[in-house]
């Protein structure tokens, strides 16, 4: 009778509990069973990454955490400095020196400017820490681990 | 043919009555103790059915999957269609049974645990690239009607594999066991027009597989078998 009840409301048996059990256990089983595939994704991040600023390739972490209700991709790519764009860097002058950053990440960017730094590039690297600071905040959002931003030590 | 690969835990020839004609298993033959032909135990009831039944005295190690495999080969002059009973779980005994197989079928329940070690096992045979068919076996077609059990759909969905028959679970093979006989031998069975097109897929036939869902299971068998 409580049966009926409750299906007359709207709540579904428990087999609607097993098939999502089962889809968030089966995506980290097949996450942890293709340690490549992290690798894989890892070597390509930072590539791109690296187009924009300098990481430490030492210290990056990627990996897959369980979260309530989903699997998350988490990335911890510290930032060694910023390529500036006239220094024939990889990067592109008409992008914006920081892209956005690869999807849910925690990027943990122990930001340090270069040693010899002309005006204009430091100029760049002051507006590239203010849209970090901004970035910041708006990333700040409930839930959404908060990017641990260093401020730089500009010389 | 059937084979009983899982060694030290003998049970096919349990399970079809065959258990006083056991002379010889694999693991004897795979040593040279004696004759292939020697260990082949003929059906009681089907003039084309052996076994070939696995040691219960060994363990999973006592033969190795090239040994394996080269034994499911030398099976090939006795039988059409040689069917490899694999042990549960992926390790010595799983990789033995897959060692001679040219495709493979999957037969798991609708329950979390079940359908996890299912879809390691698909992932297994994936990597070596070995055709997989699913059997769900034992599914209660009123409790799925309640929402109370995972569906065939929603488990095809889950494993991505495609499907090659549905078990109902019913008692009668319990008491067909009990007796090691075979349950498609019994014309009245439930589960034997169910058994028969698993058959017929297996030989290549397309076969439309029976509506659990609408007005009751048994009652549909019951008027399909009415109507022939």
């Amino acid at each position: 009778m409580i049966d009926f009840v409750k299906r007359l409301f709207g709540q579904s048996g428990s087999s609607a509990t097993a098939k999502e059990r089962l889809r968030l256990v089966l995506l980290s089983d097949h996450l942890s069973l293709a340690p490549e595939l992290i690798d894989q994704m890892k070597h390509d991040l930072v590539e791109v990454i690296s187009r924009y600023v300098q990481v430490d390739k030492s210290k990056i972490e990627v990996g897959v955490e369980r979260q309530d209700a989903s699997v998350a991709l988490m990335a911890n790519i510290p930032i060694v400095s910023v390529h500036r764009p006239s220094g024939g860097t990889p990067t592109d002058t008409a992008s914006p020196p920081i892209a956005s950053p690869p999807a849910p990440s925690t990027a943990s960017a122990s930001v340090a400017a270069a040693p010899n730094v002309s005006s204009p590039g430091l100029d760049r690297a002051a507006g590239t820490q203010a849209q970090r600071r901004k970035r910041r905040r708006k990333g700040a959002a409930p839930g959404a681990p908060a990017p641990a931003v260093t401020p730089a030590h500009a010389t | 043919m059937l084979v009983d690969a899982d060694i030290g835990l003998r049970n096919l020839d349990l399970v079809l009555g065959l258990e006083k004609r056991i002379v010889f298993d694999l693991v004897e033959v795979v040593e040279g103790r004696c004759q292939l032909r020697q260990a082949l135990i003929k059906d009681k009831r089907f003039e084309s059915l052996f076994l070939l039944p696995a040691a219960q005295t060994r363990d999973k190690d006592a033969i190795t999957p090239e040994q394996f495999a080269a034994l499911i080969d030398g099976l090939d002059e006795y039988a059409d269609v040689v069917l490899i009973d694999c042990p549960a779980g992926i390790e010595g005994g799983f990789r033995n049974a897959i060692a001679g197989a040219k495709e493979a079928i999957v037969v798991t329940t609708p329950e979390v645990s079940a359908i996890r070690d299912a879809d390691r096992v698909v992932g297994k045979l994936n990597e070596r690239n070995l055709p997989i068919r699913l059997i769900l076996n034992r599914i209660r077609p009123e409790m799925v009607r309640s929402g109370d059990m995972l569906s065939v759909e929603d488990v095809c969905e889950i494993l991505s594999v495609e499907l090659l028959g549905i078990v109902p679970d019913d008692e009668e093979v319990i008491d067909t066991t009990n007796r090691g006989e075979p349950i498609v031998l019994n014309e009245a069975a439930r589960l034997r027009p169910i058994y028969d097109k698993i058959a017929r897929r297996l030989d290549g036939e397309l076969v439309p597989f029976t509506n659990l869902d609408a007005g009751g299971f048994f009652g549909r068998l019951f008027s399909s078998l009415k109507a022939g």
